[in-house]
């Protein structure tokens, strides 16, 4: 089956004016038709770049290298008019504030169906009823009155599920969700992931969720990349990946979240901080503070992605043990 | 993790790793005596769009050396709840006691003595840091305006104190807070709280801006610091799980009530209202054959305006269980089991009708 959405080395470079940032330095992901890929990890770990500079949206400052592949064309040689086409036909974007892709000076209806007069063609009535049917589609409750309403007149729950509307309006083969419920309420956030997954089980939808939420991507993904200082140190199935994790800020950071079975126990942290982007080390980026701690050879070089069982692959010359249940 | 532990876990239930029994927790101390209080308290904003009720009739008491969790998403008026104890909004009905006095009609001048002994700490520590100043010299401010060095070398001295105890560096006195990374800047925060030696700390979303590894050294510290010197906390946070970790007593709070208080482990396994059942049902686990195997509550809508609470019980318009009594009668906070409360004409029963549903 050919991907939806391949990146293969992909690196993105930022000047800045203490020299280059490497926010994401050298990355390979795929998803394949109908399947959620989680992207994880922490504040500046490169995980929404990666997404960003794959779908042509880098900031201009950005230098991007690599190959990208959406339904097996290639991105990169393309010029910014078709590649934006083909962006906007195929892919649709959810961000973590509502605001950000709401106009709030136009009624819902009309950015909803936006992008689908400009990508198939619809005339203005047609557009208006396939609102209608979107807002329908993602649980807003009397959608025909709702379509006339502007966003402020909507609660922060029901401006994403206006958001997912319009990002679904031109049945995207692929729907980017950066941090789509991060901002939201615990309740609200089960509502979203539900109609997400709802949504791909009926439309198909291949969907990459970029979260820091590691109990979101349990419930989400088919797989899952935990990324750290712009590489991805894990990646595979999720019940490997969560099952027998084998890198061990993968271990950590799953042991780092109070569990209410644990009976309050001291947590597990991880001391230090990540390397700073504009400076990252030549070998591991995770040896300052793994407390496996390897030797020089960690220091020096930087491990490559083994395999440790079936689609699963772990950056680090000493994976965990992986035999039997652990956590 | 074993079948009957992860059968567990998706109930909601406490299972130590060991599998012995939950009371070897040794997190039952004898009550201590009550640091401060709130006695019915309502705290109401006029907005052009109405009265909005942020807090509408809480009462709670916060005991020495405890840790009391509050627990609500927004809206629910568990910061306004914070404020309150501080005197920084002003109640519009009720009573706030700290240390057996009511200070709820307290003057200016007084109250500042009051914020010598209540201290709280921010969800942003860079917000309220000034950026102008060196993180020695915020921390120094609290020394300097309740007068508690004298001179600039004691005044050095207690700063050095003050960072050691949170786990910084002497040299980051120096420093500004742009230069520090959010987990610093929280500890400076922590510091700041700490300089007052107040009765009582208000942790107001003090994990919430942080990353995953960074939370987790922020909670380890500040157990930590409880426990060496006696602190006393009210832990307000969005996040149950890390409430249920910090604290000794937990409260629930829904559209400016309680409506659910417990210890941790009662209303973990045994939650008696359905909003916090449902609360803990969309608490996502990291754990995916959890996460396949649950059945969620998932609540429709979105929480009502409190500008115009619903009549009769407040979580009746999004309650999967509710019944016609309902909306004739608002449900009083009483007691399910000794010392766990809950504010439903049907606790537990409901809860237990949802979960089967």
């Amino acid at each position: 089956m050919k991907p939806v959405l391949a990146v293969e080395d992909l690196t993105v470079t930022i000047g800045t004016r203490r020299g280059p940032a490497h926010a994401v330095a050298g990355v390979d992901w795929a998803v394949q038709p109908g399947e959620t890929l989680a992207l994880v990890g922490e504040s500046g770990s490169g995980k929404s770049m990666s997404v960003l500079a794959a779908t042509g949206l880098a900031p201009r400052t950005a230098r991007v290298t690599g190959r990208v592949h959406l339904l097996g064309t290639e991105l990169t040689g393309l010029g910014q008019d078709r590649r934006r086409r083909l962006r906007g036909r195929h892919i649709g974007f959810v961000f973590q504030d509502p605001m950000t892709s709401l106009n709030p000076v136009l009624t819902v209806g009309r950015q909803v169906t936006e992008a689908a007069e400009e990508h198939l063609g619809l005339t203005r009535r047609a557009a208006r009823s396939r609102a209608v049917e979107l807002l329908e589609m993602v649980g807003i409750p009397s959608a025909g009155q709702r379509v006339d309403a502007y966003p402020h007149q909507f609660s922060g729950g029901m401006r994403q599920r206006v958001v997912i509307a319009m990002a679904l309006a031109c049945e995207p083969d692929l729907l980017i969700a950066d941090e789509p419920t991060t901002a939201l309420d615990v309740t609200t956030q089960a509502q979203i992931v539900e109609l997400v997954a709802d949504l791909q089980r009926r439309l198909g939808t291949a969907v990459v969720w970029i979260t820091h939420d590691l109990g979101v991507v349990a419930g989400i993904a088919d797989t899952v990349a935990v990324m750290y200082a712009g590489r991805i140190l894990e990646q595979g199935p999720v019940d490997a990946v969560f099952g027998t994790p084998s890198h061990p800020y993968t271990e950590a950071l799953l042991a780092a979240r109070p569990d209410p079975a644990a009976g309050g126990a001291e947590l597990v942290t991880i001391a230090g901080a990540p390397p700073s982007p504009l400076d990252l080390p030549a070998g591991c980026a995770f040896w300052p503070r793994c407390p496996v701690r390897g030797d020089a050879r960690c220091e020096h070089e930087l491990p490559p992605l083994v395999p440790v069982s079936a689609g699963h692959q772990v950056r680090t010359f000493y994976p965990q043990p992986t035999d039997g249940e652990r956590r | 993790m074993s079948e009957r532990q992860r059968a567990d876990r998706q109930l909601g239930a406490v299972v130590p790793a060991d599998g012995t029994a939950h009371a070897a927790v040794p997190k039952q101390r004898e009550p201590g005596e009550v640091v401060a209080e709130l006695d019915d308290l309502a705290v109401w904003f006029p907005t052009p769009a109405g009265v909005v009720r942020a807090v509408d009739g809480v009462s709670l008491r916060v005991r020495r050396g405890e840790t009391l969790g509050l627990v609500g998403e927004s809206g629910s008026g568990k910061s306004t709840t914070g404020l309150a104890l501080l005197r920084l909004v002003d109640p519009t009905s009720g009573t706030v006691r700290v240390g057996g006095e009511d200070v709820t009609r307290w003057s200016r001048r007084r109250l500042r003595a009051l914020r010598r002994r209540v201290a709280m700490v921010f969800q942003d520590p860079q917000a309220s840091l000034d950026p102008r100043l060196t993180i020695g010299a915020s921390i120094a401010e609290p020394l300097i305006v309740h007068r508690l060095t004298d001179g600039g070398a004691a005044r050095r001295r207690r700063v050095g104190e003050l960072l050691d105890m949170v786990g910084l560096r002497g040299e980051l006195a120096d420093r500004h807070p742009h230069e520090l990374s959010g987990g610093q800047r929280q500890r400076v925060g922590i510091a700041r709280a700490l300089a007052g030696e107040p009765d009582l700390i208000v942790l107001d979303e003090p994990i919430a801006s942080l990353d995953l590894s960074v939370q987790a050294q922020i909670m380890n510290l500040l157990r930590r610091l409880q426990r060496d010197l006696g602190l006393t906390y009210l832990f307000i946070a969005h996040d149950l799980a890390a409430v249920e970790h910090m604290s000794d007593r937990m409260a629930v709070m829904y559209l400016g009530r309680i409506v659910e208080s417990g210890t941790p482990a009662q209303i973990w396994r045994d939650p008696a209202h359905p909003y916090t059942a449902a609360l803990l049902s969309a608490v996502p686990v990291a754990d995916p054959q959890v996460e396949r195997e649950r059945r969620r509550i998932i609540l429709s809508g979105d929480i009502p305006s409190p500008v115009d609470p619903p009549g009769g019980c407040r979580f009746r318009t999004r309650c999967p269980q509710a019944r016609p009594e309902c909306a004739e009668t608002d449900p009083v906070l009483a007691e399910v089991d000794p010392d766990h409360r809950a504010a439903c004409l049907f606790a537990k029963e409901a809860v237990r009708a949802m979960r089967s549903a």
